[in-house]
């Protein structure tokens, strides 16, 4: 009980770890490009999350100046942000030849 | 100038911390399963924003007040308004009818609970003897978060990161313009 009241970073990452479970069995599992794609965006929050806790972690030893994991937070929304553009337009194309968005249906480069 | 002379530590800890991060974390997992569950993709995108608003809230608890704010900037306001516009773009109506889950949703499950039963070993077994992280640290009030994130990104003597932040300006480029490329009707 005492371990489940203080809230340490062990508890961020239990909570992160859970996030990129639910992440993955939307990639594995869904038929829709739409929510994939928002499968996706669910587990780089859930590392952004970890590299945030860590970054807490690590200003407790070094001092609050050692902020290299929000860096990184910031750097992995960029990568999200490019992430998506590029996805969607890809989806937007496959969308107008195929006239679905079924993932099932993307087999072009399948042999 | 010494940061920690600016802001010294607070003895008393924030009141009511668990139940906060219990209030958020549920909101997003809950969030996080009806993203998957939903058959309306509408439905999967507001649930998302829910878990991202959710996550700012966890950041602002982890004194992150600048990628709380990127969070609900760029996250919830950008890239979900994007997806948002895909969704009402391309016809739906036909893709509710039809099966949600794939043939191979068994396995994916699998593998899903694997990796969850891998996530679970390992952090019981690397608590247990205390090393890896041995206690919670007592959170104090850091009031240059933003100043210490810019320093770090732009300094020429401290920042680390310049580099990177370009080379992540280059690729936002050759991502607008894969975006325009892949969506435009002939090239």
């Amino acid at each position: 009980m005492e371990s489940l009241l203080h809230i340490t970073t062990l508890h961020y990452l239990v909570l992160g770890a859970a996030l990129f479970l639910l992440g993955v069995i939307g990639v594995l599992t869904r038929r829709n490009v739409v929510i994939v794609l928002m499968s996706i965006e669910l587990i780089l929050n859930a590392v952004n999350l970890n590299l945030v806790a860590f970054s807490r972690y690590w200003q407790g030893i070094h001092g609050p100046g050692a902020l290299h994991g929000q860096v990184f937070a910031i750097f992995v929304i960029t990568d999200a942000a490019a992430e998506a553009a590029v996805g969607l337009g890809i989806l937007i194309a496959f969308f107008r030849n195929k006239e679905t968005v079924n993932v099932d249906e993307v087999n072009l480069l399948k042999w | 100038m010494n940061p920690m002379a600016a802001n010294p530590p607070i003895t008393n800890p924030p009141v009511a911390t668990p139940f906060f991060f219990y209030l958020l974390a549920a909101t997003m997992i809950i969030g996080g399963i009806l993203v998957i569950t939903r058959k309306n993709a509408i439905h999967s995108a507001m649930a998302l924003i829910t878990a991202l608003l959710a996550q700012a809230g966890l950041y602002l608890m982890l004194y992150a007040p600048f990628v709380a704010g990127v969070q609900i900037i760029l996250y919830a306001g950008g890239i979900m308004v994007l997806f948002l516009f895909v969704i009402m773009l391309i016809n739906l109506e036909r893709n509710m009818k039809e099966r949600q889950f794939n043939k191979q949703w068994l396995v994916g499950i699998v593998a899903a609970a694997a990796l969850g039963g891998l996530f679970i070993t390992v952090y019981t077994t690397s608590t247990r003897g205390k090393e890896l992280f041995p206690e919670g640290r007592v959170a104090y009030a850091d009031g240059q978060n933003t100043q210490a994130i810019a320093s770090l990104l732009f300094d020429r003597g401290a920042g680390q990161y310049m580099f990177a932040f370009e080379i992540a300006s280059l690729l936002l480029l050759v991502a607008i313009i894969g975006a325009v490329v892949m969506a435009k009707k002939r090239i």
